[in-house]
């Protein structure tokens, strides 16, 4: 195996891996600063803030000699026996002059700017920066430029890195972004007429290390320390973007991509990005309600539990939707629960919302047609109950239409949680074929012509309000951890369906998930402790046959 | 007589000769033959060796090997390679190329047909700086001429080898002189010198094996055709055989004498002619009867020679010993008495700020920084203290030290480093006497409200 030898310690890298000075570096523990690299982008090396000495190590003799003058550690490629220096005088004054470079024009706008605390040039400036000015005084303020519908730029925080022009031209195929102007005078701008206009364009805001790129949804609306990070997965299509959910007071601000070479890489679309008002939107149901015979009443969540099962053991043969919102843990429970009301329950993955079709884009980042992070999992689920057609199938939604409007059923059981605050996702002619039922239930975010129709309307839970597995349309399957808790003492899906399991204590998704790894082959890969970035659950499938 | 004054010009034998510019005249002072020779009786790895052999080194600045550069063109490779020649001729004080171009262009044009055909390029392109209508014309009829004489074309002379040239033309900007940044430009992009590697020669243009060479290298490669390596090794400085890495400078150059002598011009000598006798014997002395202060050794990327430094010969190895960058493009300037040398580096800050691509920091902002200083220096509010600023940027910006993508910053940091190492007194005294009660100071000061240049 390749050996590098980092600040004088060993470390050995894989013989296939192609790594240059910064990864190897960090296998190491050694962070190398930079601005300019980006492991999704191409290399240019011209911020120079990760000038290192690079030499190697004879193999025999075992004497080192080092490349004269320092090399940019982003272009240079580690092979067995480099030898890597980083903190030499000569690494830390270039360092120090690189930042003074930088902040010779920069504006004094810290207490303004967003990026306050997670800036690499505030960053680098207490870690590697001189301690005092040199440079004539020269305070002032940015200017600020609209680029795009959702980006502004702030003209005068750049550093000219260049990362955000590569991301329009190499990951999103769209190059809205260029330089203008040449030496000191340079400044990002576009072409007038094409502003920065498509569906990745948040990711620039992320790749900027400091605070130029602005998101205008997220402008001066949190200052970033008071922001906690759990990790989460987009709930917005079937690919499963890893993300991070910046919370504070149980209040979501932002979305951020998490890095998974899996899935996304180190991207999200804006669709995901920005889809979260929904978690806040006041419309959103808060209660679980009953139809009495002067309209809804709200029932407590203890009694739900008892009530809930009453109404649907007296109704008949049930028809259950299983969300493709929900996690594999929900869908597992709610199959679990409604065989425990009806033996013969007929199971159906619920409503998959469509939009288009998939869209790939240069850099390899494909945006789903399919709306919902979770169909792969909820039909694996169903067929673990053995809920599979004559043709080998999992019924879905429109098998459920056909179903509950014969005489056999008189009972479903529709799980939604669709972000919709208008409730479009399903219309009133879809909501009619519901009529005849004795008893529906719905349990979704907001209302719709379903939940009008419905003897019970249960609140849902959004993305960031649960705990739990999803499988994405490539079978890659995360776990992800809760980030706010859902308004108003409102008990999620996995919350009731825990307790109408009659299960004591808190609910426990990680049990609930081990209980299904240990007891089903293709679900066997979630079993322990899950690698942030999720698993493939065809692995273990193979091995377990 | 000294040898360099009874030299006769070869690269210049055109100059004067009435219809110098034309095909006839070039096919009856016996161009185009060493052309068909060649491609009659040598291959191409052949010609590279010629040229390897005959010690030339490139003209346009850098000075490296012109037949070892081509030998880094990959074997076998299925093509297409590409030739640049580099007319772009940025370098404050130089002239020769224009001189070459306007006067002789179907020498260029043997040297570079020669050049491809080593080289297996199949495509040459002349990059010729914005500011040279009068060469563009010159280049244009030179190409026309040629291809309708059969030089050009497919099937040169039924040799089997083709070639095209295309004369391109850049649009007023430094940076196209750098070999990559000529090469973005002429795929039509910014002009940003790319990273190295890969070199040029591995993936160059349109990320195809790519060689660039100077207008003068070509001019050079013509001549070596017509009278032989030994010829062009009889001419310059041998290699100094106690330095095996001495690789001699050899062949007639072109020096572009200007500023403050008698008799400005282009002038032809062998490589190790010394500023003195450049400016003694070609020049006509120092003008006006007053003497030197600092002469520019090869364009102002070079640096400064003192008056003590005159001695110093002008081929690739003596400005060095004197503590410039190079030979650079053989550009010598003349500063006389009367020139304040402060003016002359805010000058020089000024170029290179305002042609600064402005990719990487250290240049970037460190061309921008030294011009601030300079004209809040001239403004009277200097402090010793930038002295010793601009000599630390001076000498820490560069593709030595390792600091940046190019060479525009070496470029940039070496009259600083010169004019502050060698003129210091100067400088001080300056301060001093414009900024009496300010010159101590050492902590910052308010930057000037208004950047009257760049």
């Amino acid at each position: 195996m390749p050996t590098v030898i980092v600040d004088g310690q060993e470390i050995e890298i894989g013989a296939d891996e192609r790594l240059n000075c910064i990864e190897a570096a960090r296998r190491a523990g050694v962070e190398i600063p930079h601005y300019c690299w980006h492991p999704g982008l191409s290399v240019v090396a011209s911020c120079r803030m990760c000038l290192i000495q690079a030499g190697s190590r004879n193999a025999e003799t075992g004497a080192v000699s080092m490349i004269p003058k320092l090399v940019p550690g982003c272009q240079t490629p580690v092979k067995d026996g480099t030898v890597i220096v980083t903190d030499s005088e000569l690494v830390r004054d270039s360092r120090a002059r690189v930042e003074e470079a930088l902040l010779i024009d920069h504006p004094i706008d810290c207490p303004i700017c967003d990026k306050a605390g997670e800036c690499l040039l505030q960053d680098y400036h207490f870690e590697h920066g001189q301690g005092e000015r040199r440079a004539d005084i020269h305070a002032f303020t940015s200017r600020r430029r609209d680029v795009g519908p959702t980006v502004t730029l702030f003209v005068d925080r750049c550093i000219m890195c260049t990362r955000c022009v590569r991301f329009t031209r190499e990951v999103s195929g769209t190059a809205e972004l260029m330089v203008s102007a040449r030496g000191a005078k340079e400044e990002i701008d576009t072409f007038p007429g094409f502003p920065l206009e498509n569906k990745l364009a948040g990711n620039v805001v992320d790749l900027c290390p400091v605070g130029a790129l602005g998101d205008k949804d997220f402008l001066y609306q949190q200052r970033v320390w008071f922001l906690k990070k759990t990790a989460n997965v987009c709930g917005g299509c079937s690919a499963g973007c890893s993300i991070v959910t910046e919370h504070n007071q149980d209040t979501v601000y932002r979305l951020k991509p998490r890095e998974n070479p899996h899935v996304n890489k180190w991207w999200i679309c804006d669709e995901g990005r920005y889809g979260w008002h929904h978690l806040h939107d006041q419309s959103r149901l808060v209660e679980a309600t009953r139809r009495g015979s002067d309209g809804f009443e709200a029932v407590e969540w203890a009694g739900v539990v008892s009530q809930l099962r009453d109404d649907l053991t007296a109704a008949g043969r049930l028809a259950v939707a299983v969300s493709p919102q929900l996690t594999v843990e929900e869908a597992w429970m709610l199959c679990a629960v409604a065989r425990s009301i009806d033996p013969e329950a007929f199971l159906a993955v619920g409503y998959v919302p469509m939009t288009g079709d998939d869209e790939s884009f240069p850099g390899g980042f494909t945006i789903r047609a399919e709306k919902a992070p979770n169909r792969v999992g909820v039909e694996t689920v169903l067929a673990l109950f053995g809920a599979v057609g004559e043709d080998g199938n999992v019924p879905g939604w429109q098998e459920l239409l056909q179903r509950v409007q014969t005489d056999t059923i008189k009972a479903a059981w529709v799980t939604a949680g669709y972000p919709t605050p208008d409730g479009s996702w399903c219309d009133d002619q879809t909501a009619a074929a519901f009529d005849g039922l004795d008893c529906l239930v719905v349990q979704d975010l907001f209302d719709s012509p379903l939940s009008a129709r419905a003897h019970w309307r249960l609140p849902a839970a959004g993305f960031a309000e649960r705990a739990g597995t999803w499988v994405n349309c490539g079978q890659h399957a995360q776990s992800f951890e809760q980030a706010i808790r859902p308004p108003a003492g409102v008990w999620p899906e996995g919350r009731l369906f825990w307790n109408m399991l009659g299960r004591q204590g808190l609910y426990d998704p990680t049990g609930v998930r081990q209980q299904i790894a240990e007891n089903s082959a293709a679900f066997a890969a979630l079993t322990g402790d899950l690698p942030a970035t999720g698993v493939d659950l065809r692995l273990q499938q193979l091995a377990a046959t | 007589m000294s040898e360099s004054q009874s030299f006769e010009p070869v690269l210049l034998e055109a100059v004067g000769v009435e219809n110098g510019h034309s095909f006839e005249s070039y096919r009856g002072r016996g161009g185009y033959a060493p052309l068909e020779k060649l491609l009659a009786e040598k291959q191409p790895p052949e010609v590279v060796e010629m040229v390897k052999s005959s010690g030339l080194r490139g003209r346009g600045g850098a000075g490296f090997m012109t037949g070892l550069k081509w030998t880094f063109l990959p074997k076998d490779h299925p093509g297409p390679i590409y030739l640049c020649v580099n007319a772009d001729e940025s370098e404050p004080g130089t002239f020769n190329n224009r001189i070459l171009m306007e006067d002789d262009p179907h020498q260029i044009l043997e040297g570079t047909i020669i050049s491809a055909y080593a080289t297996r390029a199949s495509t040459a392109y002349i990059y010729l700086r914005y500011e040279y209508p009068q060469s563009w014309n010159a280049l244009q009829a030179a190409i026309d001429e040629a291809y309708a004489a059969g030089y050009l074309g497919q099937n040169i002379k039924g040799s089997g080898f083709s070639l095209d040239i295309y004369l391109h033309r850049g649009a007023a900007a430094y940076i196209c002189g750098e070999e990559t940044g000529l090469i973005e430009s002429l795929e039509g992009k910014r002009a940003w010198p790319r990273i190295k590697p890969p070199f040029p020669a591995i993936e160059g243009a349109f990320r195809k094996p790519t060689v660039v060479n100077n207008i003068e290298t070509m001019a050079c490669v013509a001549q070596i055709a017509r009278r032989g390596v030994d010829w062009f090794r009889s001419i310059g400085v041998p290699a100094d055989p106690n330095n095996p890495r001495d690789p001699g400078s050899y062949g007639p150059k072109l020096y572009c004498l200007s500023g403050h002598v008698e008799k400005p011009g282009c002038y032809e000598a062998p490589l190790g002619i010394t500023a003195r006798e450049l400016i003694d014997q070609f020049g006509g002395g120092v003008w006006k009867g007053r003497r030197a202060k600092a002469v520019i050794p090869g364009g102002i990327s070079m640096g400064l020679l003192s008056e003590a430094e005159l001695d110093t010969p002008l081929d690739f190895a003596g400005p060095g010993k004197a503590g410039c960058l190079g030979l650079g493009t053989a550009a010598v300037v003349v500063i006389d008495e009367t020139v304040s040398i402060v003016d002359f580096l805010h000058n020089s800050c000024r170029f290179f700020a305002h042609e600064s691509c402005g990719q990487c920091t250290p240049c970037r902002e460190g061309t921008s920084w030294s011009l601030r200083m300079l004209e809040r220096i001239r403004a009277g509010k200097g402090r010793l203290k930038d002295l010793d600023l601009l000599a630390e940027i001076g000498n820490t910006m560069g593709m030595m030290p390792g600091s940046t993508i190019c060479g525009l910053a070496d470029g940039a940091a070496w009259p600083i480093k010169n004019a502050i190492a060698k003129f210091r007194d100067e400088f001080e005294e300056y301060i001093k006497q414009s900024n009496p009660t300010g010159y101590m100071e050492t902590d910052p000061v308010p930057a000037l409200p208004i950047l009257s240049a760049h």
